[in-house]
């Protein structure tokens, strides 16, 4: 099988791997990484053919392009040698037709005259067609490495242009130009990005608990997915008679947001319903011709509690007889609001995972985002079930806590060992009030104290993680990327 | 909301869950439109196998009545649930050629596959009420919403 080198982007790199993973997956290509650094935005896979690298990066959101490697080495002599090597059965087909040279460098900069000089150094390959920069039929690149503390590139390779990525998505899909957000809308690149480890695809169904104006549902139904959706305000789903940004007038809801995408087919409906009471069916129920599951993924950002906060059905205190007769006589009223109350974070997390377990096909996957604090006295733990592997976690940082993107695959039911469902009761924080049940809103809303202790303390972190730490110390609602 | 969301549909009581009666939901007193969509072949294959069919009919019988517009009869009348090869034109030939691995041919949706096509991703509940066979509790669907929240006696 051919090597085939991936121009990567340099952000959320934790993702990076795992998501060209997924889209192997989703294409049903085999694929080997031969070369991959958390540092390095040149990644070196190994795929069967050019079409499959194709199928491969043309979904991904965090790179640029696949090229087919036709060398590699620390120098430009050890370069040349390396194409030489490998490549020099190819250049016979393309000796005649038009193409083009380019450079790449990453953390570096060549100017004009050594970018030409550099492209001549290859002109022993011999092509002969004309050299055409727009709607070049070969198109070449060369890669250069530096690592910031040398003048020149530390590492280089030639690459042939294969295929680009599907990164316009994220242009598309920008929330700046939605019609319809609210103020926990999920970025649209990390978005897509979830879709893909999903491994959203045409032909299957979707499932969105928390899906507020409908980013994730949105982002699975790009990738060609049928999707529907929930949340426990259906005011979020219903819309409003008109934004409060500029310009905005007559309604805006979710249905809208896919009509905004030409994406109007794909969308199921949506409906108002509590994961702790929710209305799908679940395939332990005994109706005789149940047959499993139905969902083949399910995405979410569930409310970390602190922009939103986290509730459930459910009154904080235990109704008495009268107070029940009440809502008996009065639920059927227009006005009625059912009684909501704060719920475990914990919990939460784990009725998300019974909920998959019991809705997922084999296979079927879940990808669920989840926050943490960057200090172990509040990191939480990644949530498990005996019926679903974890199959990727990546974090992106912020200053004071991070997010996790946890994504998992259901088990079939021959994979999951017996006696393992016998269910461990856990322990879940008791109490009314939100900052009872969630820790980790406990801990933001307190700006991360002990975090800070720990930084300040001698020996722990030198003078410059003391400025960073009191960067953040004016408010932690100075992170960027929403808080949800 | 599109029919087929009603065959994953149950009461959201807890004590419902494992009455047979509280699935499907019974959709009653419900103004329904039909919003013309692209045919999804791959989509309809795929699904076709996690279909309840017997609950499935019982909705579409219930939903005719509502639709004045509909052109009869308003639902296939299969004796047995179709399988992958009704959906498409040739069924069973075309099946095969793409089994022996010969080029792609493009797959035409038969008769059968339009018509589950209208009955379950055209045909949209858009205002009326879910009813359950078991505990007869109701949900409201407003602007194409069911709201499955209970209120706090249910809980």
């Amino acid at each position: 099988m051919p090597d085939y080198i991936v121009r990567l982007v340099h952000m959320h790199e934790s993702f990076r791997q795992a998501e060209l993973q997924a889209l192997a997956d989703v294409a049903e290509v085999p694929i080997e990484f031969v070369k991959y650094e958390q540092e390095s935005p040149f990644c070196i896979v190994r795929l069967p053919s050019d079409a499959s690298a194709k199928a491969v990066i043309s979904r991904s959101l965090l790179s640029q392009g696949i090229y087919e490697l036709w060398g590699q080495g620390a120098t430009y002599d050890a370069l040349h040698e390396s194409v030489k090597d490998i490549s020099s059965a190819k250049w016979a087909r393309y000796e005649s037709v038009p193409f083009r040279f380019t450079l790449d460098c990453f953390r570096g900069t060549r100017d004009n005259a050594q970018q030409c000089e550099i492209i001549e150094s290859f002109s022993y390959m011999g092509f002969k067609g004309p050299i055409r920069m727009r709607d070049a039929e070969a198109s070449f690149k060369i890669f250069e490495e530096y690592n910031g503390k040398t003048t020149g590139p530390v590492y280089m390779y030639l690459g042939r242009f294969v295929a680009a990525s599907g990164r316009d998505a994220k242009t598309t899909y920008d929330l700046k130009k939605r019609h319809y957000i609210s103020t926990t809308s999920m970025d649209a690149e990390l978005a897509l990005v979830t879709a893909n480890m999903a491994l959203a695809a045409p032909g299957k169904l979707f499932y969105d608990p928390f899906m507020g104006t409908g980013g994730f549902p949105i982002a699975c139904a790009h990738f060609g997915a049928v999707v529907c959706g929930s949340d426990i305000d259906g005011r979020s789903i219903r819309g409003t008679g008109g934004s409060a940004r500029r310009g905005q007038t007559g309604k805006f809801d979710v249905q809208g947001n896919f009509k905004q995408y030409g994406l109007g087919a794909k969308y199921l409906g949506a409906f108002v319903s509590d994961l702790t009471n929710t209305p799908f069916r679940l395939s332990q129920h005994s109706i005789s011709a149940s047959r499993g599951g139905y969902l083949d993924g399910i995405v979410c950002d569930p409310p970390y509690g602190i922009r939103e906060g986290l509730k459930v059905l459910g009154s904080r205190d235990i109704l008495n007889e009268q107070e029940r007769a009440t809502h008996g006589d009065r639920y059927k009223d227009p006005g009625y609001i059912p009684p909501k109350k704060p719920y475990s974070f914990t919990a939460i997390q784990d009725d998300i995972l019974a909920f998959a377990v019991s809705t997922l096909v084999e296979n079927g996957r879940l990808s669920m985002w989840m926050p943490t604090a960057n200090d172990e006295d509040v990191e939480l733990t990644i949530p498990t079930h005996p019926c679903l592997e974890i199959v990727s976690v990546c974090v992106q940082a912020f200053n004071k806590w991070s997010r996790r993107l946890l994504t998992y695959r259901r088990r079939a039911e021959s994979e999951v060992p017996e006696g393992a469902l016998e269910a461990v009761k856990k322990e879940y924080e008791k109490g009314v009030r939100a900052d009872e049940l969630n820790n980790f809103r406990k801990k933001y809303f307190e700006g991360f104290k002990e975090f800070e202790r720990l930084r300040q303390e001698p020996g722990a972190g030198n003078a410059n993680h003391k400025a960073d730490g009191s960067k953040g110390v004016s408010g932690p609602w100075r992170e960027k990327s929403g808080t949800n | 909301m599109k029919l087929l969301t009603l065959n994953f549909l149950t009461c959201a009581v807890k004590t419902c869950k494992s009455s047979p009666a509280a699935f499907p939901l019974h959709p009653r007193d419900a103004t329904l439109q039909v919003v013309e969509t692209e045919l999804n072949l791959a989509f309809l294959k795929n699904m076709l196998p996690r279909l309840m069919w017997d609950e499935l009919r019982v909705v579409a019988d219930e939903v005719c009545g509502f639709l004045l517009s509909f052109p009869p009869p308003c639902f296939p009348c299969f004796p047995f649930p179709p399988t992958r090869s009704d959906l498409v034109v040739g069924g069973e030939a075309g099946a095969a050629a793409t089994a022996e691995g010969e080029e792609e041919v493009e797959e035409v949706p038969s008769q059968t596959a339009q018509d589950l096509h209208r009955v379950l991703l055209e045909t949209t509940v858009h205002e009326g009420k879910l009813v359950c066979g078991n505990c007869g509790h109701e949900y409201k669907v407003m602007e194409g919403v069911p709201n499955f929240l209970l209120p706090g006696h249910l809980v």
